[in-house]
């Protein structure tokens, strides 16, 4: 009897000492899509890196504040000659294989990233030369001033020189060479989780680092973290709730409240950064879908004027997406450089000035025109589109909504095929000009390769071009400035809203979202 | 016999070519893949030459030699969403869908079978009904609903079965297996349970009309008269001459338990082909898409092919009077 109690008293204790001891958190999370690929240049996409933050580090990050911080940089500069960058490299790191990591790892990565099979090459286009000055230290020449370099650093991951040489992976992935890599199925990074079993699309297993570099500056909270993609929303959402999950990145919108609402599960929010928005060919003609003929009415500034006051923003924002989303009057994410409230002016719904708008632009019975959609890409996006139809339907513009697939929508946009349509945009670097370059640049084979309105405005190419080269942050910051001020006069856009993005998650964890959809689990704390 | 078994092979030869071609033919029109495979930044230079180098550009009759030649050989090249070769993914994700659709499948056979001669015998009992009306249930419910309700009794409300996944498997080979563990069996029960109730209450209903219909004839009534116990007479007489049909649907079942499995898949992220073919339309992944067509378009004519060699072992009329008329 006294045996069996003491047994049971040190059987306990054993317990409790292991458990105080190990720190054994499993993390078990899902969300919709798996990583691509582990190879960390092959891919510029979303649940890609993911997988590859925890994995491999980057020199510098955005924390959950989207504040840049220190990775494996300890600290950036710009020197005296305002073409390079220079980046002091943290000392002691390891990868996981044990090999030190240093100047020429990164100058190996950096050239890698840049390689024509790497997707990862666009964000470095004005890279021409990588050098190491010593073991820690490495500078970047840029083929002009380019003040925000590092903002374009944030996904680019360092492999091992070693290791990609000794597995015959120095070059990315290339889909025409018609067989897998080493580096599409296996990792070796510096990061805080180490690889340990994957099967794509199925599961993929993680360890803690235990000599991760970042002990005791990061939480590191979790020593286990098993993710299985989850493709159906209401079995991810089941997972959830029967506790086989313990976060999920993507909780379906018309689960949330039910989510929230659940005992043991806590739904939290950001804005993403990613704006909803409108497109209108504006250079054609006429288009190709209306039944006005000889004339092009989105070519008129105040039938844009129009449709802008047209959209009621707040009633999508309080029914189609049931509060989920910032009402937007600009096409950039609030936390992006050059954003400010005044700027983001909301418009007022207002359809008798609407449709005085359109009589004076010579339409006092409107027209019709055809609405192109995506149905699987964006939060709601076949919604918003519906219910803009109606409200352009109030002020006598007949649209005809043609809702399909995200592959045969980004299929045809970039092609100048669509009329009017609906576009999402993100902004990686945290900086306008991304915005202008992509969405506003005349398109040309340098820039503009979103810019499917056909707008082109020759004294705003000039400054999307100088403000690359502009070094002094005042004065680049009011050329930013005066170009919003140009685009949001001319409304070559009509903004809809900034998405909101939701982790659900247990109560016991304590996880703030981060806008770029990066759960950075050495972030990821416990609620004691 | 033999000459049966050739035309055969012919018309399963020219089913295959047709669905290459309806499957070449369709991904022309599902979009356009570059999209997914290149990042936002690309521009329209570098998406022009991925295209090139893909062999988009190349001509129809071209491109769609190419894919027979490949296919063929059983390459039918590199996913472009996983990088991976396709045949290499394939060889992976087919023992759980084989899994899924072999359990589901027996069952449904095995239960079907049963419960339909049950109440074919008991036409009148209190349960044979309430096992008739259970059935409309399978019958009419659309699958996703019946795996969500599942998940929801089971896994959300009970907390007694996983909601999604295979669990733990044990790998012998190259095959895949999560019949030989605790956690693995468990998982399987609600996904096999979506994917057979409509084959189960086909079966059933199958059954006990063919059965009363046996039952009614004529050489039953003599076996009556010439006193054969009941057993005899339903086991022996009536249950073998009714499983003809059986067996023709039965067959067809199996194929469209593999094809169909698609959806099951999906709601309980079962980690087999069907899944994967989802998420390659999504990405407009051509050559697993390809892949996948071509692969279910064989089960199916294989075990057509099976089906009709089977109708002699078990008819012998076929046997003597050879007609084969396409039946």
């Amino acid at each position: 009897m006294t045996k069996s109690r003491l047994a049971g008293a040190l059987a306990l204790a054993g317990t409790l000492a292991f458990a105080s001891l190990a720190h054994a958190n499993t993390l078990r999370w899902s969300s919709a899509g798996d990583s691509l690929t582990m190879d960390p240049h092959a891919q510029n996409e979303g649940p890609t890196h993911v997988l590859s933050h925890q994995v491999y580090d980057t020199l510098v990050f955005r924390d959950q504040e989207m504040q840049l911080v220190p990775r494996l940089a300890t600290e950036w500069r710009l020197t005296e000659d305002p073409t390079v960058w220079e980046f002091k490299l943290r000392q002691g790191v390891k990868f996981h294989d044990g090999s030190p990591f240093n100047a020429d790892d990164v100058v190996f990565s950096i050239q890698r990233a840049k390689h024509e099979n790497a997707d990862m090459k666009g964000l470095l286009t004005t890279v021409v030369e990588v050098s190491k000055v010593d073991d820690y230290t490495v500078r970047m020449r840029t083929d002009g001033p380019n003040p925000l370099l590092p903002n374009n650093l944030t996904n680019l991951f360092m492999m091992d020189r070693e290791w990609a040489e000794a597995n015959k992976v120095t070059v990315p992935q290339n889909y025409k060479a018609g067989e897998e890599t080493f580096a599409v199925r296996n990792a070796n990074g510096t990061g805080p989780f180490r690889l340990v079993s994957r099967e794509p699309d199925v599961r993929t297993e993680l360890v803690r680092n235990e000599a991760y570099w970042g002990k005791g500056l990061f939480p590191l909270e979790v020593s286990r973290i098993i993710h299985t993609p989850i493709k159906s929303a209401a079995t991810r959402a089941a997972a959830l709730l029967s506790g086989e999950i313990d976060f999920l990145l993507d909780p379906p919108v018309q689960d949330l409240e039910r989510l929230n609402n659940a005992r043991g599960i806590v739904v939290r929010s950001a804005p993403e950064n990613r704006t909803i928005f409108f497109g209108m060919q504006q250079s054609l003609p006429e288009l190709r879908t209306s039944n006005v003929k000889g004339r092009n009415p989105f070519a008129d500034k105040r039938v844009r004027q129009a449709m802008n006051i047209a959209i009621n923003r707040d009633a999508i924002h309080r029914v189609v997406m049931r509060g989920q989303s910032v009402p937007a009057g600009i096409v950039m994410a609030p936390f992006v450089d050059g954003y400010s409230k005044d700027i983001d002016q909301v418009p007022r719904p207002d359809v008798a000035r609407a449709k005085a708008l359109l009589a004076e632009a010579g339409y006092p019975d409107g027209f019709g025109v055809t609405l192109s959609c995506t149905n699987d890409r964006y939060i709601n996006d076949e919604a918003i589109c519906q219910a803009v139809t109606g409200m352009l339907g109030q002020i006598g513009i007949r649209v005809r909504l043609d809702a399909r697939s995200r592959s045969i929508h980004f299929a045809e946009l970039p092609r100048g095929e669509l009329d009017f349509y609906l576009l999402g945009w993100g902004v990686p670097t945290m900086d306008s000009h991304y915005v202008f370059h992509y969405l506003f640049e005349t398109k040309s084979d340098k820039g503009g390769s979103w810019n499917a309105t056909g707008y082109s405005n020759a004294e705003v190419d000039r400054m999307i071009d100088a403000m690359t080269r502009e070094v002094d942050a005042a004065k680049r910051s009011a050329m930013v400035q005066q170009v919003w001020q140009t685009l949001q006069d001319e409304v070559v856009y009509l903004p809809v809203h900034h998405q909101m993005l939701n982790w659900a998650m247990k109560d016991n964890i304590d996880f703030p979202v981060q806008s770029e959809n990066y759960p950075y689990f050495m972030l990821l704390k416990y609620r004691k | 016999m033999l000459a049966v078994i050739l035309r055969r092979l012919l018309q399963s030869i020219l089913v295959m070519l047709a669905v290459a071609l309806v499957s070449f033919g369709l991904f022309r029109y599902i979009g356009d893949p570059i999209h997914n495979m290149v990042g936002q930044e690309a521009t329209l230079a570098e998406r022009e030459q991925l295209r090139e180098h893909l062999g988009l550009n190349d001509a129809v009759p071209v491109q769609f030699a190419r894919f027979v030649g490949n296919a063929l050989r059983g390459e039918f090249g590199i996913s472009y969403r996983m990088a991976r070769p396709v045949a290499d993914v394939i060889r992976e994700r087919l023992p759980a869908t084989l899994e899924l659709a072999l359990i589901s499948g027996s069952a449904a056979l095995l239960a079907g079978i049963a419960l339909g001669v049950y109440t074919a015998l008991r036409r009148d009992g209190w349960l044979s009904h309430a096992i008739m009306s259970a059935s409309l249930i399978g019958v009419s419910l659309p699958t996703f609903l019946i795996g969500i309700l599942l998940i929801y009794v089971f896994a959300v409300e009970l907390k007694v079965l996983p909601a999604f996944g295979r669990s733990e498997t044990v790998q012998l080979g190259w095959w895949n297996t999560g019949l030989l563990t605790a956690s693995g069996l468990k998982s399987l029960i609600l996904p096999a349970i979506t994917l057979g109730l409509y084959q189960l209450t086909l079966i059933m209903r199958l059954v006990r009309a063919e059965m009363l219909e046996v039952l009614r004839t004529d050489y039953i009534k003599f076996a009556r008269a010439r006193g054969l116990s009941d057993r005899s007479i339903h086991f022996r007489h009536a249950l073998k001459n009714t499983l003809l049909p059986v067996i023709t649907i039965a067959g067809l079942q199996i194929g469209s338990i593999i094809a169909f499995a698609i959806i099951t898949e999906t709601v309980f992220q079962w980690p087999g082909v069907g899944l994967l073919f989802i998420t390659a339309v999504q990405f407009v992944d051509i050559p697993v898409m390809a892949a996948y067509l071509v692969l279910i378009a064989l089960i199916f004519v294989v075990i057509n092919l099976i089906v009709d060699l089977l109708y002699f072992a078990v008819d012998p009329r076929l046997r003597v009077r050879r007609t084969g008329r396409g039946t």
